[in-house]
């Protein structure tokens, strides 16, 4: 299968590319940007007015199988990515049973395999179960093909414990990727302490539930020489931190969610769960720190975060639901709608949801290198895309943007060279 | 962009198309006027439990439930009370999450009340916001009074404090109020300042350890202090609250002994607020905690008067979010 995907803006951050080109694919890898002769095309897609840019890698997308099939399952969730233009995605280990053996890596791999709609890596355990008391079989996690280890949102309250668990990664050359979190000042809250949950009378999680515990991962990534990724940062103090480490030589990298680049604890005053995130949305101090930190690099890459949910995990007051918003769907055009914030052009947007995210987990896509497979995404930016709580392909509804119109519209997902989304309605 | 659909507000969710009080969820929001409003109803039922036969026949036939999620005597016995002098039929469940322990969900077990057709749920919680979540899911015709939700809001203690403020100083533009003690966890204290922030007081003081002042509580219009002596300074109303005891457990603060000898309120912490000064306490007081018995019981306290403005606070609230299709009637005119 040849296809040719002509006339588009085309932006490939990590070549340095961003112009009017076409696109040539040949057996399912790229074989030109600009021109080539002799191009016999079986397809040509019109991209006039739209963007073509690598297919997304997202950090973090919780597919909720196995497990928690009632909210999601690997199936709905991938035909979600596909459609929100992700090739790549990375699941964190917090299924049930938690990826701490080879087992679940594979049953994850050969289910996503059988979809062939999105490519899915694994980061492993760092404690068994996640229970932050013993060391995950990691060398045995990394040969079923787990590309880091974690613990996700279960906080690891013994530092000897961590301590211990960086310096064997680093022995098993594996990535930590560390959501920052002090368990004990995290403990109970639901909320950004400050002003909004002071009104609501939500229990407060303080900033230094986050800068604490980056503190100490940094100081320990030091010590043990650990290759360290922070995930999901949600302050400015938070960033300051990972910006004087790397000052001192060591080299971290940082991500943000998509959601916390827009919202803000005041979206929590008419009390949606929707909202309810953890990390929690932090004040517009915060928020505009993380934009910031995106323009100057303090910030390496933008996930989307992804973690749907059933209604039931949404219903009843705010303190008794469940934190987490389903995302994939508008991770794109959220992303998109950052362009014109100081420092922020397109091309930055693009590289921190492909190149860089894919430099983080280290694998070879991303990018639209000549040669390399071809993941492809072809995205309209200026048509527009309803956000309502019952359309989109993942079986999450709690998305907080519902009611919204979004501009940023997918008309093409390719991976591979062969497509697994496309929109052919081409309305705008 | 980025202002999520604002799918319910707040501060209108109480509120009915007329702008007129459908439920009772919470005082943040409340106008002056409509604030009054509910104090000048509540003086018409100031006298009813002094008469010979104690009731109104305003809500004749409505049926309410007492839905108490978490444990209360006072406060539920004044919601019945109020009910009762009002001629409703009224249910106390006290729920104390045995239903909800069982797995059933908060709106499972309200559909499951609803369906014994009640026109009111009085609801306490101990999650902040359920009474809100409740308020979206009942029926069009079934209004919610919030009893009390977590840390949140208690409107109704909260107007009977400013009721009780109103009978001994009028004028509230005058006024120097102190909150004292658990700001952080206190659902009075909330309702309490945005009352009476919108009825206009001069100073709101909020007295406390840093560990019981929530974060970023300024921003509610209120000044803090960590001293006692500075915080009663020329005050008029002093507003002490209960401390809880898992606050020691908590780590909040050391001891009661420490807590009373830094917070308490005793005769000569007293001496530098205003000679006329009033002091409140929501109840059930610690006797030698936070206050100390000569002040509960001297001059200057109007706790017991609270109590019986409870009533009359409920009754108004709750013959106004039901009574509304009838119309402005009051006690007196419908007394018979």
């Amino acid at each position: 299968m040849r296809i040719l995907i002509r006339n588009g803006r085309v932006i490939d951050p990590a070549n340095d590319i961003d112009k009017t080109a076409d696109v040539y694919i040949s057996d399912g890898r790229i074989a030109a940007v600009g021109s080539m002769n002799d191009f016999q095309p079986d397809r040509t897609i019109d991209a006039d007015g739209c963007l073509v840019v690598p297919g997304l890698v997202d950090l973090s997308t919780r597919l909720r199988e196995p497990g928690a099939e009632h909210k999601a399952t690997i199936g709905s969730e991938l035909r979600a990515a596909a459609a929100g233009g992700v090739t790549t995605l990375c699941m964190p280990p917090d299924t049930d049973p938690v990826i701490d053996t080879p087992a679940v890596v594979d049953m994850i791999q050969r289910r996503s395999r059988q979809l062939g709609l999105v490519g899915v890596y694994t980061l492993g355990a760092l404690t068994k179960g996640l229970a932050g008391e013993t060391l995950a079989e990691m060398d045995t996690l990394k040969a079923a093909g787990c590309v880091g280890v974690g613990n996700a949102l279960r906080p690891i309250a013994n530092s000897q414990v961590l301590r211990r668990a960086f310096e064997y990664a680093a022995s098993c050359e594996l990535k930590v990727f560390y959501d920052a979190e002090d368990a004990a000042l995290r403990a109970g809250g639901v909320a950004h302490e400050g002003a909004v949950s002071t009104r609501l009378g939500l229990p407060g999680i303080p900033e230094t539930a986050e800068t604490v515990a980056i503190s100490r991962a940094l100081l320990l990534a030091e010590q043990t020489g650990v290759s360290l990724h922070i995930c999901r940062v949600t302050t400015a103090r938070g960033l300051e931190l990972i910006q004087a480490a790397r000052e001192r030589g060591l080299a971290v990298t940082a991500d943000v969610g998509i959601c916390y680049l827009h919202l803000t604890a005041d979206n929590l005053l008419d009390a949606n769960p929707d909202c309810h995130l953890l990390p929690p949305l932090r004040d517009a101090a915060n928020r505009d720190a993380l934009r910031a930190g995106l323009a100057d690099g303090g910030v390496t890459a933008i996930c989307s975060d992804h973690q749907p949910h059933d209604a039931d995990a949404k219903a009843g007051p705010f303190v008794a639901t469940e934190p987490g918003a389903a995302t994939l769907e508008q991770w794109l055009p959220l992303t998109l709608q950052l362009a014109g914030h100081a420092g922020l052009e397109l091309p930055r947007l693009i590289a921190a949801v492909t190149s860089q995210p894919a430099r983080i987990l280290d694998l070879a896509a991303g990018t639209l290198t000549v040669g390399r497979s071809a993941d492809i995404c072809v995205v309209d930016p200026l048509a527009p895309v309803e956000v309502t709580a019952d359309q989109g392909l993942s079986a999450g509804r709690n998305t907080p943007f519902a009611g919204h119109t979004l501009k940023g519209r997918v008309r093409y997902t390719m991976r591979r060279g062969k497509f697994t989304h496309a929109d052919e309605s081409h309305s705008a | 962009m980025t202002t999520p659909q604002q799918h319910d507000p707040d501060n209108n969710s109480q509120l009915d198309a007329q702008g007129r009080l459908r439920h009772f969820l919470t005082t943040e929001g409340l106008s002056r006027d409509q604030l009054t409003q509910i104090l000048d109803y509540a003086e018409t039922f100031a006298g009813v439990g002094e008469r010979p036969v104690k009731k109104v026949p305003l809500l004749r036939g409505k049926t309410i439930m007492n839905l108490f999620f978490e444990p209360s005597t006072r406060t539920r016995t004044t919601f019945e009370l109020a009910a009762k002098r009002l001629s409703a039929d009224v249910l106390n469940l006290n729920i104390e999450a045995s239903a909800t322990k069982k797995g059933e969900t908060l709106a499972d077990t309200l559909h499951t009340l609803e369906a014994m057709h009640c026109d009111m749920f009085v609801v306490r919680h101990a999650q902040s916001g359920a009474a809100h979540y409740i308020a979206r899911q009942v029926a069009p015709h079934v209004s919610v009074i919030n009893a009390g939700d977590g840390s949140h809001a208690h409107p109704t203690q909260a107007m009977l404090d400013v009721f009780t403020i109103r009978q001994h100083k009028p004028d509230f533009s005058q006024l120097t109020v102190a909150i004292v003690g658990d700001i952080a966890h206190s659902r009075v204290a909330r309702s309490e300042i945005h009352a009476l922030k919108a009825l206009g007081v001069k100073t709101l003081r909020v007295v406390g350890p840093r560990t019981l002042i929530p974060a970023g509580v300024e921003q509610l219009g209120v000044e803090v202090f960590h001293d006692l002596d500075q915080g009663l300074r020329d005050v008029d109303v002093v507003m002490m609250l209960r401390l809880q005891r898992e606050r020691m457990a908590g780590a909040y603060i050391p001891s009661e002994h420490e807590y009373f000898r830094r917070y308490g309120l005793t005769e000569a912490r007293l001496a530098v607020a205003k000679p006329d000064a009033i002091v409140m306490h929501p109840g059930p007081i610690n006797r030698g905690v936070e206050i100390d018995s000569q002040i509960a019981d001297g001059r200057h306290s109007v706790i017991l008067q609270q109590v019986s403005h409870g009533i009359a606070i409920r009754m108004a609230v709750m013959a106004m979010t039901l009574g509304r299709q009838g119309g402005e009637n009051t006690a007196d005119e419908d007394a018979g």
